[in-house]
């Protein structure tokens, strides 16, 4: 009951944070607009003008990439952690992101070679299909595989490979290039919250929801496997089944995430981090909304942080989250001595 | 004396890869009773308990759980009929000792895990019962190798099963945790009733607590009171190397120095004094044979004396009588 008290005050303070971060984010940024003119915008009945063209079509699904992202890339570190026991799992393990990198050098880095028609390689939606492909590719296989292999830490080394390998395939394509091409890949490998449109909203956040909806749906398993996989299977847990649908929804929200806005590192091996060491716990009931919540702050500050307000500058999102994140983590360590899962 | 079969296997085979390990064992376990399971490293007794537990499909034959065929057994209804204590340590260290014990009633919960109050009691009981209450809130990480065998085995109580396979549940610790978690599972065994089955590698103990040991070596399965197998030299047959023997007279295990010198040892002192006597010279590799006329000790109240042939000499404690025969045979 105390446990529950105090738990209860964590999460009111850091749903705090996320509202201010969730508010700045939309008012900060490159153009400065009055706080006023920015909740008008948001309203319903508002004239369609410059500013709320930014409101509603810049920042606003800015916003909500930031916190669909980061709370996507959180819990799939986190269940890509409990599934490895493995405090440097990640939501990129498994080599979802290098199969999305590796769609999208092939469209970008490929394209100038043979004649691709220029709105597919330039618009977001060749890219983002592009990415899909890949991830699904990389996706399949590592789920074949699941299926088959009996412990999770060769599933481990088999997603590292073909990420190794996708990686591999990518640097071919890069140094055989123009640089042009080669510009436009790179630009996308820094990340980016901004690439994603109202249109393309409409896709990702359905995907990203029903990749959290079958996270918490897991925890059950999720906490078994706590206790190591024969000790799951001893207390009635089928792990085979629960292992799949773990992959399922690591790959649906990895995959979401990364062909939408890029990979962006971190995020998802920090933030389970975080909440294990804010929460003091493991079990997943608590952990697995504390990283939804968390994520979504913290990316939400990275964005904010990204764009220097006051300068004209941004910043790639990519290197914004390491630079926060690293000092997060450390903390973290020196706080709690140590980082189990 | 033994009322209900717990779990029975029929011509069981057991092995990977199709592959027996053994000739068929036919093995039985009943309620309210301890079983040890007693092997070399390799033998087969992991894959024995993962098998009788349906971690893993047998090579062939039968195994059933209070009359029910395993392999019919849907894995949330195997949970309530056998719980395991095993040792894989990924267990993780940040779980507190309350949510591991806890753990154990997740067959019995909702898709979501929630626990009800009645749920919260059993595992009150079991905390209670293992002695291990007073940690609850601390972490896996932050407690002795004892204290977490402990409260992986509430965990499999708070399971309620009528069934607990424990394996190697004393490894890792120290002599003193070692017996008081034996006893504690022959606690458990007696008081309610459960049928407990564990391997181990300590013979010594397992021979004091154990109902039956369950021996095992490559050619099968001996099965028996800790008495019958030591009275038909089984223990003595199996352990017996190079480097070790079982005394069947003491229960004990000796090791075998070999160095072929004998000796005879004779003491009109307490039967104390010449006990360790004899312990001191095997130890210095001396074969102690009442028989042996050239090299003698007699263990008397005040002091040793020693006959090499014609020569004697007399000593005040064992230091000094080992050291003259070490300088002497040398």
């Amino acid at each position: 009951m105390k446990e529950n008290g105090k738990n209860a005050i964590k999460f009111a303070v850091i749903a705090l944070v996320f509202a201010i971060a969730a508010m700045a984010d939309l008012l900060l940024g490159s153009v400065d607009i009055p706080a006023s003119q920015v909740l008008e915008s948001i309203g319903l009945r508002h004239e369609a003008s410059t500013i709320s063209n930014i409101i509603v079509n810049f920042r606003l699904p800015k916003a909500l990439t930031a916190i669909l992202c980061g709370a996507g890339l959180s819990v799939a570190g986190l269940l890509m952690q409990t599934l490895f026991h493995n405090p440097l799992a990640g939501p990129y393990v498994l080599g979802i992101s290098s199969g999305a990198s590796l769609g999208v050098a092939v469209l970008v880095l490929a394209a100038g070679e043979i004649a691709l028609p220029a709105f597919i390689v330039q618009s977001g939606l060749g890219t983002v299909l592009a990415a899909i492909i890949g991830a699904i590719a990389v996706m399949a296989v590592v789920l074949g595989t699941s299926a088959r292999i009996k412990d999770s830490v060769t599933l481990l080394v088999v997603g590292m490979m073909f990420g190794s390998l996708a990686a591999s395939v990518v640097n071919v394509l890069q140094s055989i290039s123009n640089p042009d091409s080669l510009k436009v890949f790179v630009v996308w490998t820094m990340g980016s919250l901004s690439s994603v449109s109202w249109d393309l909203m409409y896709i990702m956040a359905p995907l990203t929801l029903i990749g959290i909806i079958l996270a918490l749906l897991l925890q059950k398993p999720l906490n078994a496997l706590l206790l190591g996989e024969t000790h799951a299977a001893g207390l009635g847990i089928a792990v085979r089944r629960s292992r799949v649908w773990i992959i399922v929804a690591t790959c649906i929200l990895a995959g979401a995430c990364t062909a939408f806005t890029g990979p962006v590192s971190f995020i998802g091996v920090a933030v389970p981090h975080i909440a294990r060491g804010i929460f003091r716990s493991s079990d997943h009931r608590v952990i697995l909304p504390a990283c939804i919540l968390c994520g979504a702050t913290l990316l939400l500050v990275c964005d904010i942080i990204s764009q220097l307000p006051g300068t004209g500058y941004t910043l790639p999102i990519n290197s914004v989250s390491a630079l926060v994140g690293v000092p997060i983590i450390l903390w973290v360590i020196f706080k709690n001595k140590s980082l189990a899962a | 004396m033994n009322t209900g079969t717990v779990a029975s296997a029929k011509k069981l085979k057991i092995g990977y890869k199709g592959k027996s390990i053994h000739p068929p064992l036919n093995l039985n376990l009943y309620e309210g009773e301890l079983v040890c399971l007693i092997g070399q490293n390799g033998c087969g007794k992991s894959t024995l308990i993962r098998t009788l537990g349906g971690l893993q499909p047998p090579v062939g034959g039968q195994i059933e759980i209070m009359g029910v065929r395993i392999d019919k057994l849907k894995p949330k209804q195997r949970a309530g009929l056998i719980s395991f204590v095993l040792t894989d340590r990924t267990a993780s260290d940040n779980l507190t000792v309350r949510q591991t014990v806890e753990m154990g009633r997740l067959p019995y919960t909702n898709m979501f895990g929630t626990l009800k109050p009645a749920d919260k009691e059993i595992c009150d009981a079991c905390m209670t019962e293992t002695n291990i209450s007073h940690l609850q809130d601390r972490r896996l990480g932050e407690i002795s190798d004892g204290e977490r065998q402990r409260t992986l085995i509430a965990k499999a109580l708070a399971q309620t099963t009528p069934l607990i396979l424990l394996d190697e549940p004393c490894a890792h610790l120290d002599l003193p945790n070692k017996i008081s978690v034996m006893c504690l599972l022959r606690k458990l065994a007696k008081n309610s009733g459960k049928s407990v089955l564990l391997s181990s590698h300590e013979l010594d103990i397992a021979l004091q607590v154990a109902d039956k040991i369950w021996l095992m070596d490559k050619d099968g399965l001996q099965r028996g009171t800790p008495e019958d197998l030591i009275l038909e030299g089984k223990i003595e047959a199996a352990f017996n190397g190079t480097n070790c023997r079982f005394e069947p007279s003491s229960g004990t295990f000796k090791i075998n120095y070999g160095t072929g010198r004998k000796i005879s040892v004779t003491g009109d002192g307490t039967c104390l004094r010449t006990l360790w006597t004899k312990r001191a010279l095997s130890r210095a590799g001396f074969e102690i044979c009442p028989d042996e006329e050239l090299l003698s000790v007699n263990a008397s109240e005040d002091g040793w004396i020693l006959h090499d042939g014609s020569r004697k000499g007399k000593f005040q404690s064992i230091e000094d009588l080992l050291d003259t025969l070490e300088h002497e045979t040398s």
